[in-house]
């Protein structure tokens, strides 16, 4: 029997606003426990809510990156649980009117594009952080509480673990690229839940989903759903039910283990916000947003390919996050080559950004120095190997111009002082002039050889080069 | 109307989900006490509704949003104090699990 | 004791001229409150060492000839947050709970210059028409001690009616502050949903809760609402409307008003010495130049169905932060968090409050939403055309403020049912979110009784002057209980 898979994903991003979504606290972390936290974070009795503009205008850049359409009459809803993290015991939500629905991405899997549709985007508050201690107790720190944050709950479109992993990473590219979060899986900025279901090839009624927890990296979804997807195949041949549980995935074992079986839905009583009013949003708040909406990624890649004649794979490679993206655009603006911008990004930059666990913001690297080099590199200041010493010096920081200056790395391309020298080491060579004449091609190395020696490396190879065969064939 | 508005096993459930615990003695009083109420409540139904909007926000207009300034208040060590127990600048709990019973 | 001051005005004036210090009158106040605690149980705090700063600083700093409020005792219905200040909600789960702010009211009044002369007992979380459900005890009615003062405000009524002080603050979410007004012979204004900002008041419906004045009179009232009506950015619901001067709107001035009377509110389950004595009040509004007819606001008998799904569904909802994880009442045997939910919330709340979050818990379930929450909802909406329709023609609806005067201590407790159907004359306004005030329209059997007038949205100053044209023209403000009546315990 084969089977086909359906995969539902709900991915929740923190906004990066300056202040939390129904509070003025700010939205910082790292800082102590509790530091950003008022009144209205911890529950108190009497407080109340202020909706934040910031937010609003954040998930309708993010709902525009996904294709959706903004309700513009919409309004918030309690959902109800208690739990430590959870001050209220209701988190301030949206159930019946999200923000925006019925979007969609594109994704492309081994060269093959599908679009995957968004069922919804709405906007709500985080939690707090609840730590578990083995000594039998448990430490909640409210930083976090009243972090905005968006929910994006995909279509049942996804068919394959594959296709998760594509939809993840093109969504976080978007979002990326609009510049509302960092979303950061590793920093928790961006979090994924996931669902699967498997059923007969051509049946209409989903087969019975698992939830998977514990998924923190792209890589980790798709190996658990691969893992998920294998183990419903062999529970349904061999005969079996799949149960409507939770699992966790193992990283270790790259295994699901399950956690709970559910029975039934746990009801959360859901019911519309009274401490707030309905939030309207007018054709002119749409339309300011959609006007100063950066571009997004499919935009500069065809960009990168038909203005800067760059290929498909290098324009994606480059745009796979918006700072590498903007960092391109910047050294190309200020005059350096695109593909030689591109290697080095692609090739050196990122090898060091490897080797050092950084990302290019946390670097010295400007794009004003990576052009600079590349520029003197372009006018045959100086060549790729000395560049080789200069890119040392721009990854800390140092200008290129003045670093060469400094560093006497100018490479000596004119011929009036060139002349001079290959004239005193051909007339002290005479021996391999006569070997040159004879057809000795190793003869021309050994000049070049000496002419380096005494100009010690700086002579620009090319022109040499140049310069001697037009001076052996004159003798 | 339903016969009976609302089951013991049901008050028992409700509470559980209010995180109320009742005795034997409660469950049956408010049982039969909220049997009353949801009777009388259930009078709503003689009103056809069919075409009505509900009303779930009182404020008499759309909602100000408030700019995106962040203004720190510096409260934490006033709440902190006025919480039953806390550690390091946490709230501290009981974990979700007896760590004394079976684990 | 004895009533020096039948007005803030008066009052007043005595400040600014230094008849008396602010620091004589606070000691004279708490000297009356403590007199009658014994016999009212109307404050569950009285601030007696940090009032008398207040008013040493009063004095110091100088009476504001301009400000009414300064140097003035005013008394808070203790589910107002004072900062430092224990702050209950008459519940056990707050017993010791001291909040970090002040709810805007207070903001407002302090900086008026009002002395916090002590928080008002009231009905646990404010659930109750009787002041009976307190963790801190039943409040009594002064003008007969074996009465109940009405509720939840119970202890503003009775702290006001028995001259304490000349103003205090209650809030209103089905009748709390109009209904105790009425059993104590005061003057009680609910104003506009979103008049009156609700930081700082500790929930129980947020879509009908109201913070409004309690005092002797409606001249009074009017200079209580010029301080605390108005924008808070703090709460989104707070309405940006201008706000009058309500003092300067009391004309006294009625004629041509027109004034309807809704027949339901004068049919079967009111009193017959009520009915007698509002139909007497509102020949009283003709005469003074009104017009009045019978009108009809027929979905308001599912008034109380209304208000008895949706202000559970509410306050099951804020309640929840009720945990004893971060503040309050902690059980001391939780052995995990489950138990620790459990057992402080069980041990924290009252029966009366467990009933209503059990009422609301239930109408919010997956079962019930639709056929409970959703439909009183929409029965909310019809409730409020139904006024729509009478305001299109009418300015004002007028009727009793509660069906019966004050009845006994215990007698209603027992069965919720006839206690939750004292509430259907004042539900509306509530649901509809309108202003609505009670004035006193005389005794009945020697209780008060009150008129009831009810406004369109915003429209205090007509509430406020049909009300004061009534009292200037009656002596029924004039009469004062006797704080021997019934026997002082
Ligand atoms: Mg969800
Ligand atoms: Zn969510």
């Amino acid at each position: 029997m084969n089977f086909q898979t359906t995969i539902g994903l709900e991915v929740h991003v923190e906004l990066k606003t300056n202040s939390k979504i129904f509070s003025p606290s700010p939205v910082e972390f790292g800082d102590n426990p509790n530091a950003n936290t008022n009144v209205i974070d911890w529950g108190y009795p009497g407080v109340l809510p202020t909706p934040n503009k910031g937010v609003v205008e954040y998930g309708m850049r993010a709902a525009l990156a996904l294709h959706a359409k903004i309700n513009q009459h919409t309004h918030f809803d309690r959902k109800n649980y208690f739990y430590p993290d959870n001050p209220k015991a209701y988190q301030i939500s949206q159930s019946d009117v999200p923000l925006a629905q019925n979007g969609w991405i594109e994704i492309d899997v081994d060269g093959k594009k599908k679009k995957i549709g968004i069922e919804e985007m709405h906007i709500e508050e985080d939690a707090g952080k609840n730590t578990h201690n083995p000594n039998g107790y448990s430490y909640v720190d409210l930083n976090r509480q009243g972090t905005p944050l968006i929910e994006i709950v995909s279509k049942p479109d996804i068919a394959s673990p594959d296709e998760a992993y594509a939809y993840l990473e093109t969504l976080r590219q978007r979002i990326q690229f609009t510049g509302v979060s960092d979303v950061k899986m590793e920093e928790g900025s961006m979090r994924v839940d996931v669902n699967i279901s498997i059923r007969p090839y051509g049946t209409d009624k989903f087969g019975t989903k698992t939830e998977l927890k514990n998924l923190n990296s792209f890589n980790y979804v798709k190996k658990g759903l691969q893992f998920e997807e294998q183990r419903q195949q062999r529970v349904l041949l061999s005969g079996g039910q799949i149960q409507q549980e939770t699992r966790r995935y193992d990283e270790a074992s790259n295994e699901t283990i399950l956690m709970r079986v559910k029975e039934g839905a746990d009801d959360y009583r859901y019911f519309p916000e009274p401490d707030i009013p309905n939030v309207e949003i007018a054709d002119d708040w749409i339309k300011q947003i959609e006007e100063t909406m950066p571009e997004m990624p499919e935009r500069r890649r065809q960009r990168y390919v038909d203005d800067l004649g760059l290929t498909d794979y290098d324009a994606m490679v480059l745009t796979q996050t918006k700072e590498m993206s903007d960092f391109f655009e910047a050294a190309v603006a200020q005059g350096a080559d695109a593909k030689l911008t591109s290697n080095y990004l692609q090739g050196d930059v990122n090898a060091y950004l490897n080797d050092n666990h950084l990302d290019l913001q946390d670097t010295k690297l400007t794009p004003d120095h990576l052009a600079g080099m590349i520029k003197l590199q372009m006018d045959g200041t100086i060549s790729s190997k000395m560049a080789k010493k200069v890119f040392k010096a721009i990854m800390d920081g140092e200008e290129p111009n003045d670093y060469v200056k400094a560093h006497n790395l100018v490479q000596l391309s004119d011929p009036a002082q060139l002349q001079p020298i290959i004239d005193g080491v051909l007339d002290a060579n005479a021996q391999s002039i006569e070997d040159f004449k004879n057809g000795k091609d190793r003869a021309v190395g050994f000049l070049v050889g000496q002419i380096m020696k005494q100009t010690h490396g700086q002579a620009n190879p090319k022109i040499v080069n140049k310069l001697l065969m037009t001076s052996l064939n004159a003798r | 109307m339903a016969e009976e508005p609302i089951s013991r096993a049901e008050v028992e459930h409700v509470a559980e989900l209010a995180k109320l615990s009742l005795t034997d003695e409660q469950a049956s009083k408010f049982t039969s006490q909220l049997d009353e109420i949801i009777t009388m409540i259930d009078g709503l139904n003689e009103v056809n509704t069919d075409d009505v909007k509900p009303t779930t926000n009182m404020a008499d207009a759309t909602a100000i949003l408030r700019e995106d300034v962040a203004v720190n208040a510096h409260q934490k060590d006033a709440l902190i104090n006025e919480a039953p127990e806390t550690e390091d600048g946490f709230i501290k709990v009981p974990a979700i699990i007896d760590e004394s019973e079976d684990a | 004791m004895t009533q020096q001051f039948d007005n803030l005005t008066e009052l007043h004036q005595a400040l600014v001229n230094k008849d008396l210090s602010a620091t004589e009158l606070t000691q004279q106040t708490l000297t009356n409150i403590h007199d009658h605690e014994d016999a009212l149980n109307a404050y569950v705090t009285v601030n007696d060492d940090e009032a008398l700063a207040q008013a040493k600083q009063a004095d110091e700093s100088g009476i504001d000839a301009d400000n009414v409020f300064s140097g003035v005792p005013v008394a808070y219905k203790d589910n107002l947050t004072t900062k430092g200040l224990l702050t209950t909600a008459a519940s056990k789960i707050l017993y010791n709970f001291k909040p970090v702010y002040d709810a805007d009211v207070v903001t407002r009044l302090r900086a008026a210059g009002a002395v916090t002369i002590g928080k008002t007992n009231l009905d646990e979380f404010a659930m109750g028409g009787s002041t009976e459900t307190s963790y801190f005890g039943t409040v009594h009615n002064p003008w007969d001690t074996t009465k109940v003062p009405g509720g939840s405000s119970g202890g503003s009524a009775a702290t006001v009616a028995a001259g304490d002080v000349l103003a205090a603050l209650g809030s209103d979410t089905g009748g709390s502050i109009r209904q105790p007004a009425a059993f104590n012979g005061i003057v009680g204004l609910k104003p506009t949903y979103g008049r009156v900002s609700r930081w700082g008041l500790i929930a129980f419906a947020s879509s009908l809760d109201q913070i409004g004045p309690m005092t002797q009179n409606v001249t009074d009232a009017a200079a209580m609402m010029n301080v605390i009506a108005g924008r808070d950015e703090r709460d989104a619901t707070s309405s940006s409307k201008e706000v009058p001067d309500y003092v300067a709107g009391l004309s006294g001035d009625i004629k041509g008003l027109k004034i309807g009377v809704p027949k339901e509110f004068l049919g079967d389950g009111i009193d017959e010495g009520v009915r007698d004595q509002i139909k007497t009040a509102i020949k009283k509004l003709e005469a003074l130049g009104a017009t009045v007819d019978e009108v009809s606001l027929p979905h308001s008998t599912h008034g109380i169905q209304a208000y008895y799904i949706l202000g559970p569904s509410e306050a099951s909802s804020n309640l929840q932060r009720f945990d004893g994880i971060r503040y309050g009442y902690r059980t001391p045997n939780a052995k995990n968090l489950e138990e620790l939910y459990v057992k402080t919330r069980s041990e924290g709340f009252g029966d009366e409050v467990k009933r209503r979050i059990m009422l609301g818990t239930f109408a919010l379930s997956a079962g019930s939403f639709d056929a409970f929450f959703m439909k009183a909802a929409k029965i909310r909406t019809l409730i409020i055309e139904d006024f729509k329709k009478v305001f299109a023609d009418y300015d004002v609806i007028v009727g009793p403020t509660a069906p019966t005067p004050a009845f006994g201590i215990g007698a209603e407790t027992k069965d919720p049912m006839t206690m939750y159907m004292n509430d259907m004359l004042t539900v509306p306004a509530n649901l509809a979110g309108l202003p609505a005030v009670s004035v006193p329209a005389g005794l009945v059997d020697g209780l008060p009784v009150g008129l009831q007038v009810i406004g369109r949205p915003f429209d205090e100053s007509r509430v406020l002057n049909t009300a004061f044209a009534f009292e200037q023209n009656t002596t029924f403000h004039e009469l004062k209980p006797s704080m021997s009546k019934g026997g002082r315990a």
